[in-house]
């Protein structure tokens, strides 16, 4: 365990910064944190999480895949990608954190999308512990705890210092780049932050959710019921719950004439969507109960059964915050899962 | 007045006026309160809620409900009442299956408003005279109530309902508070700042629909933007400007039709005053072809829809100069 007093933050960054791209979470114009590369003068904002997830350093909204440029019968590929730089995002939190392992097992899954795991290990990710949980926050439902993040390197803020702790090589190498600044210390305060966090974290109302139902041999008896109905009646069929959603990874690829040539993109796609799944045939989900039940049962049933029981979902409560019609997870686990047993 | 409400609504179902109701249902907080339709007594009694955090606009949802075989009872805010009778206006609504209760408000409460006075773990709110007092796990806490309102109930265009089958409550009278201030401020900067301005607010936007989901006048079959077979489906922006027109096609597509009613920004989880855009219509409609309010009856054709010899004409944005 390395500690920094908190007098010298600025200079960590500073460190950091110097010699690779540096993300933190910032106080925009509305008081809404979002990720923003530090430079001097960017103070690290107080909030509990941004609005917009981490996901987007690994798999941003949109991005070019590749170009066509077309001659007669000739079509000439063009690759786009250019060299990532290596990158560090501080202050993850740690629900957003196992997000992260969530996405790599659907894009370094066989066959490994490139584009994200290049990302991926250009990207060292410096979590920090929770001390203020709050309402909509359910992490523990998941086996997550947010006062011991996961992340390459975890960090906890006291009131005056910093605690450092390398969970990876790429986490062990960060500190020893930014050595000077640290000292050794032993786990005391972090031991005490930790034991205070989950005080917290009991009386928080969301902790057990009914999720034992969710097994793999019922997909079909969720799948049938006459809950999604109800459920699903108010949804606007915005994308909203699925554009904050730390784990939502389902895209879109559509190629874009430029006049010029030919560009192909991916973007954040929505299930909540009416274009969703159109192919040829046309589309297999007609109504906003058929779109609503994809969400819910990927999250919940489809996930976990190709995943050795790991849902979905991580707990962050973005959705419990911005769903226009406060429909979300919660209600949904609630509404099918039963009692917790 | 949950009570009232509730008791009112079991009647009404109970004596065949209505066979449904369009209302709110509790969730697991005092604020996350989701619009659900009730068709009897239990189901009613089973989670109906009416709080001050009931603040969607459910005028929009008539459109698919009222389509429906039977009557629909709904409640109305005032403000609502506009709406209503906006898509009654575009023969968006039968308005024989709807029965309408309009409810008296003096202000709604917003979540996101307390959240951001740095109040964490809620776990309830209530309003006590000029306060309003938040529970939360770290202890109680008290604000101004006017520190919970949302932008649009402190600019209340309206207390006064414009559409009912009957009130609970007293109706009240269309407000005159500051809500084209703001407008007025962007006026009076130059174009490069107003230009700065949206740049700044739009470039929040996470392209999620909400605000044209949730809003009353955006009511097309199939949006433009999400036609596929035109060349006008719009998911990924290719720049950054791109994604700021979205917004301003949508304004320009709801002026004249556009009550006022605040959705789009209730709802923007990026907080962008989308209602700013829709205000400005408004205001250039009031001055240029007299004061008009959309949704105030179901009759007056809309200025925009309109032709009068005095109408303006097109060279009034050299006329009016910069701050067209």
């Amino acid at each position: 365990m390395k500690k920094l007093s908190l007098n010298k933050l600025n200079d960590l960054f500073a460190a950091i910064a110097e010699k690779q791209a540096l993300y933190l979470p910032v106080d925009n114009q509305v008081g809404q944190a979002e990720f923003r590369a530090w430079e001097n003068g960017v103070e690290m904002s107080r909030a509990l999480n941004t609005t917009r997830s981490a996901k987007d350093f690994f798999f941003p909204q949109t991005e070019n895949m590749m170009e066509f440029k077309v001659e007669g019968k000739k079509i000439e590929l063009i690759d786009t990608r250019k060299e990532t730089e290596d990158f560090v995002v501080f202050g993850v939190r740690a629900c957003d954190a196992r997000s992260f392992t969530i996405l790599d097992k659907v894009f370094l899954a066989d066959p490994v999308d490139t584009f994200y795991a290049n990302r991926r290990a250009h990207g060292t990710i410096v979590t920090l512990a929770c001390t203020r949980p709050t309402e909509t926050c359910f992490c523990t439902s998941f086996g997550i705890d947010p006062a011991n993040p996961e992340g390459d390197v975890a960090a906890w803020m006291t009131e005056t210092d910093l605690y450092l702790k390398a969970l990876t090589e790429k986490g062990t190498a960060l500190l020893e780049s930014i050595a000077d600044l640290l000292v050794d210390s032993d786990e005391q305060a972090v031991d005490a932050q930790k034991k205070a966090t989950g005080e917290i974290m009991a009386k928080l109302p969301l902790q057990n959710l009914p999720l034992d139902a969710f097994k793999p041999e019922k997909m079909l008896e969720f799948f049938d019921s006459p809950k999604w109905k109800t459920l699903s009646e108010s949804c606007l069929g915005c994308g909203t719950c699925t554009f904050v959603c730390p784990t939502c990874q389902c895209y879109d690829i559509k190629d874009f004439d430029t006049g010029h040539g030919i560009k192909r993109f991916r973007c954040w796609d929505s299930c909540m969507y009416s274009d969703f799944t159109k192919m040829a045939h046309g589309n297999s989900r007609l109504s906003q109960v058929e779109r609503f039940r994809q969400r819910f049962m990927h999250k919940l049933v489809y996930f976990p059964a190709n995943n050795n029981g790991e849902f979905g979902c991580v707990g962050c409560g973005r959705c419990l915050a911005k769903c226009p019609i406060s429909m979300n997870i919660v209600k949904v686990a609630k509404t099918l899962g039963g009692e917790q047993k | 007045m949950q009570k009232v409400i509730e008791a009112r609504a079991a009647e009404l179902l109970n004596n065949g006026t209505v066979d449904r109701v369009l209302g709110w249902k509790a969730g697991d907080f005092l604020y996350d309160v989701t619009p659900a339709v009730f068709h009897n007594a239990e189901e009613l009694a089973d989670g109906f809620v009416y709080n001050d955090f009931c603040g969607a606009n459910l005028s929009k949802y008539l459109i698919k409900e009222a389509k429906k075989e039977g009557k629909v009872l709904v409640f109305l805010k005032p403000c609502d009442t506009y709406s209503f009778n906006q898509l009654l206006k575009e023969h968006r609504i039968p308005r024989d299956n709807v029965y309408v209760i309009g409810v008296e408000c003096y202000g709604k409460l917003d979540i996101e408003k307390i959240k951001a006075k740095g109040i964490d773990g809620i776990t309830g709110v209530r309003i006590d005279g000029s306060n309003a007092v938040v529970n939360t796990i770290y202890g109680e806490q008290i604000i101004n109530k006017w520190d919970a309102v949302p932008e649009r109930c402190v600019n209340c265009k309206s207390k006064k309902h414009v559409a009912y089958d009957e009130l609970i409550g007293a109706d009240g009278e269309v407000e005159q508070t500051g809500r084209f201030d703001m407008v007025e401020k962007l006026e009076n900067m130059t174009p490069d700042e107003r230009f700065a301005f949206w740049r700044g607010e739009l470039s929040r936007c996470i392209r999620c629909n909400a605000c044209r989901n949730a809003c009353p006048a955006c009511t097309c079959e199939k949006c433009v933007f999400d036609n596929d077979d035109l060349g006008t489906a719009n998911k990924a922006a290719s720049t950054s400007f791109e994604e700021n027109m979205f917004h301003i096609i949508r304004a320009f597509h709801v002026a004249g039709r556009c009550t006022d009613c605040g959705e789009c920004s209730r709802v923007c989880p990026q907080n962008i005053p989308l209602h700013l855009l829709n205000r400005k219509f408004i205001k250039d409609i009031n001055e240029l072809y007299g004061d008009f309010q959309a949704g105030e009856d179901t009759e007056t054709r809309g200025p925009l829809t309109n032709f009068r010899m005095d109408d303006c004409e097109p060279n009034i944005v050299y006329e009016r100069g910069g701050k067209a």
